[in-house]
């Protein structure tokens, strides 16, 4: 049994006076897929961000390779990769530029490999045009291009389908795939109609959570 | 499907080092600024106007001018850098690199430092170049000038510090704007009483040296507690995002 990557224990969040889960525990082993689901409002990228150490407003206890992940912040960050619903992209640069700037903090990559990344997201003939002059989904592509070169092992996705055509989208299914296949973990939040072999759910909603 | 028998990704534990990464955020703010030259425009127009209108609304009078103009150029550029502060985090907040700066493995207040470096090259630099002109304008002696330009040098970079622990503050907030200069002003009045002191305690000949070093201990105070501060009001404003 391989060790989990990051453990929740009895995860409490209040938001706006309302409790939008309690007594929420799971694990994400290596090599995964979990998906977090649940109705509009219940909590599912506020759950995401504080996986990802964003938000900071809940109690309970969080667990990076069985170790509380508040004395290993950098370790933690290091090794994870999180998309939120705004892509992170700077509408005056262009994408070469944007992913640049994404990626220079946590690992530089030569000019070639960005190149073939956005090439794989289908960019090639953009690659030099301000982003703001794209549409929203060319712009959401620019942000997945970090998952084609990414070598985090856990990935936290939120809303990754939003504004992805429909090629797109099976491109993303079979990336996760293949990345769980590879050993890394992936937990995504979507409305989009999610089925993979395999996949963990975390159900969100009612004021109470529960793992299936 | 069995999660026991696949390779598992090995964990990273190195990374590129913080000043690579903060050399990275302040090219890229550099980039920005420079694709949008009018916003970079907007402080030192209102720096110039301010000055110019001073003679005009006040007194042409080349006494009161030479009295009063250091106080003059003090208070614009203050203000100018003050009505830039809210730009520092809220494109980058509302477009989600914010985020992304935060989750870097790097220590924060760094990066936060190279953010408001480059804030100050884009702000603060430009109107310590503009100031022997306007000096000038309002008939300082060159001696007076060289000394307006020495506090400004130091004092600018003190503005965008302090401001930055409130531009951090203010960020989840839908109108920032007056909170953000009630939070300021009042860190900003020692580094503008000291600048101001300078300047006229060197047209009257008195030596300045002292007043200069009470402003470069304002610089290192800004620069070694300022980041810290910023660093840490960005986690709180995110975590409310």
């Amino acid at each position: 049994m391989s060790e989990p990557l990051l453990q929740a224990v009895d995860l409490q969040c209040e938001r706006d006076e309302r409790i939008l889960f309690r007594d929420l525990s799971f694990s994400i082993l290596p090599g995964t897929v979990t998906r977090v689901e649940g109705p509009n409002g219940s909590g599912k990228t506020t759950l995401l961000r504080m996986l990802a150490g964003l938000n900071d407003a809940w109690s309970g206890s969080l667990l990076w390779c069985g170790k509380p992940r508040s004395a290993q912040r950098e370790e933690f960050l290091r090794n994870t990769l999180y998309l939120g619903h705004r892509p992170g992209i700077k509408p005056l640069l262009t994408p070469m530029e944007n992913l640049r700037a994404l990626t220079a903090g946590r690992r530089p990559l030569p000019e070639p490999v960005l190149r073939e990344a956005l090439d794989g997201t289908g960019l090639t003939w953009f690659q030099d045009v301000p982003c703001r002059n794209l549409s929203a989904g060319q712009q959401r592509r620019v942000a997945l291009a970090r998952l084609l070169i990414a070598d985090e092992p856990l990935w936290l996705l939120d809303e990754v389908f939003t504004a992805i055509d429909s090629g797109g989208v099976s491109a993303i299914e079979d990336l996760l795939q293949q990345r769980a296949a590879e050993g890394g973990a992936v937990v995504v939040t979507t409305h989009h109609d999610l089925n993979l072999p395999g996949m963990q759910r975390i159900v969100l909603g009612g004021g109470a959570a529960n793992e299936c | 499907m069995n999660a026991d028998c696949r390779p598992a990704l090995t964990l990273r534990q190195d990374t590129v080092g913080a000043l690579a990464a903060m050399q990275a955020v302040f090219a890229r703010d550099m980039k920005v600024a420079f694709r949008q030259r009018q916003d970079l425009l907007n402080p030192l127009l209102f720096f110039v106007m301010v000055v110019t209108l001073f003679p005009l609304g006040v007194s042409p009078e080349v006494s009161f001018l030479r009295e009063a103009g250091a106080g003059i150029l003090w208070v614009a550029a203050l203000l100018s850098v003050l009505l830039s502060l809210d730009h520092l985090f809220r494109h980058d907040f509302d477009d989600g690199t914010l985020e992304q700066l935060v989750l870097q493995p790097q220590p924060l207040f760094l990066l936060v430092l190279a953010k408001t470096a480059a804030h100050w090259v884009l702000t603060g630099l430009p109107l310590v170049v503009l100031t022997p002109v306007l000096g000038v304008m309002v008939h300082l002696d060159g001696n007076s000038i060289g000394v307006l330009c020495l506090t400004l040098l130091i004092g600018t970079p003190v503005l965008s510090l302090i401001g930055s622990i409130g531009a951090a503050l203010t960020l989840g907030l839908r109108s920032a704007g007056v909170l953000l200069s009630l939070l300021i002003i009042p860190l900003y009045i020692p580094v503008l009483i000291f600048g101001t002191g300078t300047v006229a305690s060197a047209a009257e000949g008195a030596p300045v040296g002292a007043y200069l070093a009470l402003m470069g201990a304002f610089l290192v105070l800004a620069l070694t507690l300022a980041p810290f501060a910023s660093a840490a009001a960005l986690r709180i404003s995110l975590s409310n995002g």
